[in-house]
């Protein structure tokens, strides 16, 4: 006979506010079956949880439902609990009567009769629950790391010097992303090239990882400690090992004229070509698609020029598969590019530039060598107009979020151009300024106050060019909202931050969440905030948010930790809830019929065969197993199999049924 | 479908040539335009500065009663009409009390299954404009949206706010030559024709400069008040600027009619304070 004990929750009041909380215990009291039946103000308390491990001890009880928050939540607090008792864990279920009611629902006694609804759907399930035991699986102490910009490269060194192999995967030619391409950072001036080199070079010399440059992640299978990865290396077109980096064969390509990526367009660069000269590895990569050989099939200078003959022309495209225990995805951002913005004329009128185009000016390594020259026709800009909040906070272009990094790199791009163009009139747009972090808001007042950078609040209407200079239309708010026109030379739009083109199909290959916007989701925004919702996916950097250096790199670290963290236990230990196939004694063995439609079902390719033999080793059948390492108890096999035959742990054909009927016969129960 | 027409005040005083061309390019194009029976006021500027129900319920009389007509839709040329009767068919079929709270008022129900057209979406369906073309017109135009013919976006959910293009598409299926330029969106003045005259001046001032300046031969519009504005004020204009600014201003569907080799007479081009000296590129050499 079971003896069930139910504990109500009040959550201070999130619960009790709606919901009668004393009358739900005394109905409970009357389900049959139930043994105990009490409220408390907090259950997850450490008072709370004496309270069931008492009633345990005291009641003998045989199952526990605690009616409270979202198993999500306290699940394992009250598992636990039952543990230290000796009551099998899993004999302890949560009834969510907080998110499935009382935060849902209007105070009233629909509310409170729903509470019970939910409380004797689980207590008629917890009476049909069987003790189970933990899995343990192996952990494979390699991790993933999916992105060479700055959160991907500190994520890598802090787990490879935990001790980890690390494999490091960078989709562009050299690892650095974003950040090798800024000049100075915010809010010391200091050289952004000057700071991540060294840990780009460090990653290159690192025993513990390896680089795959010019790779990306083609697929991901398996689950926490247990993933398999494909990576497909592109085809550089040359042989790394023999390819010493000369640059001789960058020198003499005849085909020079392709906007390069590195210099945000700005720049030239040739068809076999290093994006920039500190870049890790430094190894030239042929563009295919501008390269006069493959477009012609003539020329191949590349490959009588170098000295090692290195060049591959033929080579394809290699997939290296590994095995790994966890991911770091940090693939950063973009920043809004194209015809979105057709009111300020950028991408019509070449001085009308975009933020990451005006680092690549100001850089020493950039096409004008660091001075300030616009690039319609290299004249030095008297007056530049910043623009802040260029599409970002703007629900009408579709952009609602604050792109957090613009106010101070604005603040920085501007006063970058008063160092350089001592008598240069900068002006900023903004709507506001949010300098939250620390010395960014002295940053920000020293280029207002030292620096004598023009900020006006006020949103731009409209840039068109005239006689040569771009018309910047805008309104001053502070001063009675007087419309203002200044004839610029160049104009600074600080376009939004933006997911990376191709992250939705990235997280839809990693099975993580991602918003509305394609930013990739944490597992919690508060307290989860480097995790994923697939167990063993960890975040870094600006792929989860837009996010300036300091930040990413915290995270980069945060989420190192986790990792090592993870990998410092050999096994792990997985919830048993799981698919498994009906085994019976002889003569039957098992109802499984062995169609294996669930084989062809399982995402994750947890299903086997297996052969049951008599003793004198003949083939009595071929029945299905589920391999308990790679099943995640989805249950899509159990949707499909035709005799009822497989059964999720935990949520088994008989716990579901049960559930359903206590919400159909309430009536009669309780009478 | 039935397409229904809805001159409003300004079709019929005016830019009566507004109302001229337009129907003598459906009668060429075969596209009858009945006029919405026992049509109203659609109450303008003044309505909504005044009484917000008066606002919603005398767009909502024209409606319903279109709506009863049977007519799918109505073109709308005037653009502030337009503005008027989007946004009230908006505004009702976002809240239902509301609907039928000005329902009671006009003693008439909107449904809302009668949508609104504005004229540049009516010409922008026609299948193979370009094959009605006579007369290329082959010239550079200003196209000039104005205000109220994209804006409020979310509501008029029309072309892009900032920098329309339909108007542009369309001139260049006439052989037209749009020219590029930062004023096609920006305020004439409207309303404020009468009350501040000079603010008219300086705004339908800037517009018509920056489109000469640029190489224009015509200004297009598609809104009775920006013609006004533009055309009627043109001395205003010119003793502000202290120059003569000669350029014509010119509404899609004459410049359409022109294309078709309609006469310049039935397209009402004579009625323009400021001479037209232009035409489609056949008739280019004698004035019209």
């Amino acid at each position: 006979m079971a003896r069930i004990g139910v504990f109500i929750c009040h959550c201070g009041e999130n619960i009790s506010a709606t919901v009668d909380v004393k009358q739900v215990a005394a109905a409970a009291a009357r389900i049959p079956g139930v043994a105990h039946s009490v409220e408390y103000k907090y259950m997850c308390s450490d008072p709370g949880q004496q309270l069931v491990k008492d009633a345990i001890r005291e009641k003998g009880l045989t199952g526990v439902v605690v009616a409270a928050c979202s198993p999500r939540m306290h699940e394992p607090t009250f598992r636990r609990a039952c543990a230290e008792t000796g009551l099998n864990p899993f004999l302890c279920e949560m009834a969510n009567i907080r998110e499935h009611c009382s935060w849902v629902h209007e105070k009233g006694d629909a509310t409170t009769e729903k509470a019970i609804d939910i409380v004797r759907t689980l207590v008629a399930k917890v009476k049909k629950n069987k003790a189970l035991q933990p899995i343990q699986v192996p952990v494979t102490k390699v991790a993933l790391v999916i992105g060479g910009g700055i959160a991907g490269i500190q994520a890598s060194l802090d787990i490879a010097n935990a001790g980890h192999r690390v494999i490091l995967v960078e989709r562009e030619p050299s690892i650095g992303g974003h950040m090798s391409q800024l000049s100075e950072t915010f809010p010391t001036l200091d050289c952004s090239q000057c700071i991540l080199t060294p840990r780009m070079v460090e990653v290159a010399q690192h025993p513990n990882i390896t680089l795959y440059s010019y790779a990306e992640l083609e697929s991901l299978d398996g689950f926490i400690g247990n993933f398999k990865a494909r990576i497909r290396r592109k085809a550089r077109s040359l042989d790394e090992t023999l390819c010493t980096g000369c640059g001789l064969c960058t020198q003499k390509c005849p085909t020079r004229k392709i906007p390069g990526e590195f210099d945000a367009g700005l720049g030239l660069r040739p068809a076999i070509y290093v994006p920039f000269p500190q870049a890790v590895p430094n190894k030239p990569v042929i563009d295919r698609e501008h390269c006069t050989y493959y477009r012609t099939g003539k020329c191949r200078l590349c490959e009588k020029i170098c000295p090692t003959q290195a060049i591959r022309f033929d080579q394809l495209d290699e997939i290296v598969e590994v095995e790994v225990g966890a991911v770091v995805v940090a693939t950063g951002f973009d920043i809004k590019h194209g015809d979105f913005f057709p009111e300020y004329g950028y991408g019509k009128y070449p001085d009308v530039i975009d933020g990451l185009q005006f680092e690549r000016l100001a850089s020493a390594s950039g096409p004008t060598l660091g001075e300030i020259r616009r690039p319609s026709d290299g004249k030095v800009p008297e007056t530049v107009v910043f623009v802040a909040c260029a599409g970002s906070r703007d629900p009408a272009k579709g952009i609602e979020y604050c792109s957090k990094i613009c106010c101070m790199y604005t603040a920085k791009h501007a006063m970058l151009y008063r160092h350089k163009v001592h008598g240069g009139k900068p002006y900023v747009f903004y709507m506001d300024i949010r300098a939250g972090g620390k010395m960014y808001e002295e940053f920000v007042r020293r280029a207002m106050e030292e620096d004598g950078v023009q900020y006006v609040r006020g949103r731009i209407s409209r840039v068109f060019e005239r006689d040569g200079k771009l018309v910047v239309k805008g309104a001053d708010t502070l001063l009675g909202a007087r419309p203002m026109e200044i004839e610029a030379d160049l104009v600074v739009l600080a376009t939004a931050a933006v997911a990376q083109p191709g992250a939705e199909e990235l997280a839809q290959k990693l099975h993580v969440s991602y918003d509305a916007h394609r930013f990739f989701s944490e597992a919690h925004p508060k307290l989860r905030p480097v995790e994923t919702n697939t167990a063993g996916i960890f975040l870094a950097g600006a792929c989860q948010a837009p996010k300036d250096i300091p930040e990413s790199v915290a995270q980069a670290s945060g989420a190192a930790a986790k990792v090592a963290a993870l990998f410092s236990r050999s096994e792990l230990v997985r919830e048993p809830l799981i698919a498994v196939v009906d085994r019976q004694p002889p003569p039957v063995y098992s109802s499984c019929v062995g169609c294996f439609l669930c084989q062809s079902a399982c995402p994750y390719q947890a299903i086997e065969k297996e052969e049951i033999r008599g003793r004198d080793g003949q083939l009595i059948k071929t029945v299905a197993r589920v391999n308990p390492g790679l099943c995640q108890g989805c249950g899509t096999c159990v949707a499909f199999c035709r005799t009822k035959s497989i059964d999720i742990q935990g949520f088994s054909h008989e716990q579901v049924h049960a559930e359903v009927l206590a919400l159909l016969n309430r009536g009669e129960r309780d009478a | 479908m039935k397409t229904g027409f809805y001159p409003g005040c300004s079709m019929k005083g005016s830019a009566r040539e507004y109302s001229e061309s337009l129907l003598a390019v459906a009668r060429e194009l075969n596209r009858e335009l009945p006029e919405v029976p026992d049509w109203n006021c659609c109450g303008a500027t003044a309505a909504h500065n005044l009484d917000p129900d008066l606002a919603l319920a005398l767009p909502a009389r024209i409606l319903a009663a279109a709506e009863k007509d049977g007519m799918d839709e109505v073109l709308v040329p005037c653009a502030a009409c337009y503005s008027r009767l989007k946004v009230t068919r908006h505004e009702l079929l976002e809240d239902e009390q509301l609907r039928q709270r000005i329902s009671g008022l006009v003693e008439a129900d909107y449904r809302g299954s009668t949508e609104v057209l504005n004229i540049l979406e009516w010409l922008s369906r026609v299948p193979e404009l370009e094959k009605h073309v006579k007369k290329p017109f082959q010239r550079k135009v200003a196209c000039y949206y104005g205000c109220l013919l994209v804006r409020p976006a979310g509501i008029v959910k029309f072309d892009r706010p900032e920098d329309p293009q339909t108007m542009d598409l369309l001139m260049r299926k006439l052989g037209a030559e749009p020219i590029d330029w930062a004023f096609k969106t920006e305020c004439c003045g409207a309303g404020f024709s009468v009350s501040r005259t000079d603010l008219v001046a300086k705004l339908s001032g800037h517009i018509l400069e920056d489109a000469v300046s640029r190489g224009a031969e015509a200004v297009i519009v598609a809104c009775p008040m920006c013609h006004l504005n533009l055309d009627m004020r043109r001395p205003n204009i010119e003793k502000r600027a202290g120059k003569k600014i000669s350029i014509p201003v010119i509404y899609i569907t004459q410049a359409l009619g022109l294309a078709m080799g309609l006469p310049a007479k039935k397209l009402g081009l004579q009625r323009h304070k400021v001479a037209v000296k232009i035409s489609a590129a056949n008739a280019a050499a004698k004035d019209i």
